[in-house]
């Protein structure tokens, strides 16, 4: 990209720089608004809390069947295939 | 990221396999499976030939094995697609059946653990719809798809150099102590159902990327699809999500 990023530019490119998939240069360009720009600092940082909010959505524990069950699939399929 | 019905404990060689309180059991060994198991990824593809091998002879400690590698994962991830954990179980259930039936045809050109996570996705998403279809009217009219990360109207057009695109009014600034609106159900389920509305692929991305904790590359190898591709999909999601929850979390999106 050529030149300075307008806000909407930015926030169309705004996961390639999350992803860190934007080269040295477009970071460049891309942190260099950043700094002199309230409105994207606070949606990059909105961003972020959304990410991050989502991540909770994560199940810590989720019960699982006996392993029996399995076994007795993989003992029917043996025997299926013999 | 990693699973969590795993814990490490100081000896490298002993898995501890928590399923129920009543199957906890510590398994030592010095297989380069067990090795595998312990990192994020599995087994190196010269392993996966050594299990295939195994498996297609009937050895059940080869299928034990697998199991408990990954069906924590594979429960967590089908819990996605289907309402219910008794569903998620059949789900994955039905996902090492199709594994085993489909040995015959595994090349080891992915990895086993990517065939075993393709497998799944295939099988949770046709458990989806078949579960969807049961359902006689939310299906029928999906929500047209606003694409627009921010509302339009957002940014200024103008012909003016260097006035168009910028923030017509900035975003507002988001709860000071987002921890405690973050950690509460009211915003858990408002996301949850903010994720629940995105369109399947949209929701596929975020789902594996951000709740998972899958990176990108596996993410792309599961789904089949390009990297750049997989970025606008998560592109698209994140962005849908923020917008959701800005209301909840401050004065405007």
């Amino acid at each position: 990209m050529s030149g300075k990023l307008t806000c909407k530019q930015l926030v169309m490119l705004i996961t390639e720089y999350v992803e860190g998939a934007l080269s040295a240069r477009e970071r460049a360009s891309f942190d260099e608004h950043l700094m002199k720009c309230d409105g994207c600092s606070e949606y990059l940082r909105q961003l972020r809390t959304t990410i991050g909010i989502v991540g909770r959505l994560r199940e810590d524990d989720l019960a699982s069947p006996a392993r029996d069950a399995l076994l007795a699939a993989f003992r029917d399929w043996k025997s299926r295939t013999a | 990221m990693a699973d969590s019905t795993r814990c490490h404990s100081e000896t490298p060689a002993c898995v501890i396999l928590t399923y129920h309180d009543d199957l906890r059991r510590c398994i030592v060994g010095a297989m380069a499976e067990f090795d595998a198991a312990l990192s994020v990824t599995g087994p190196a593809y010269a392993d996966d030939a050594a299990v295939v091998a195994r498996l297609r002879a009937g050895e059940e400690m080869a299928f034990t094995e697998l199991i408990d590698m990954y069906q924590g994962a594979l429960v967590r991830l089908a819990r996605h697609y289907v309402d219910t954990l008794a569903l998620a179980d059949e789900v994955v259930q039905d996902t090492w059946i199709a594994l085993l039936d489909s040995l015959p045809r595994f090349e080891g050109r992915s990895s086993l653990k990517t065939w075993l996570f393709r497998i799944l996705v295939n099988v949770a998403r046709s458990r989806r719809r078949k579960e969807a279809r049961t359902i006689p009217f939310s299906s029928a009219f999906p929500i047209a798809d606003n694409e627009a990360p921010v509302e339009p109207g957002s940014f200024v057009r103008s012909w003016i150099p260097g006035r168009s695109g910028h923030w017509l009014q900035a975003p507002s600034r988001w709860e000071d102590q987002p921890e405690q609106v973050a950690l509460s159900t009211e915003t858990r389920s408002l996301v949850e159902r903010a994720v629940g509305e995105l369109p399947p692929s949209q929701r596929e991305v975020i789902t594996l990327r951000d709740i998972e904790g899958y990176g990108s590359d596996e993410v792309c190898n599961l789904l089949g699809i390009s990297d750049t591709n997989q970025r606008v999909l998560l592109h698209r999601a994140r962005t849908k999500v923020r917008k959701a929850l800005a209301p909840h979390m401050g004065v405007q999106p």
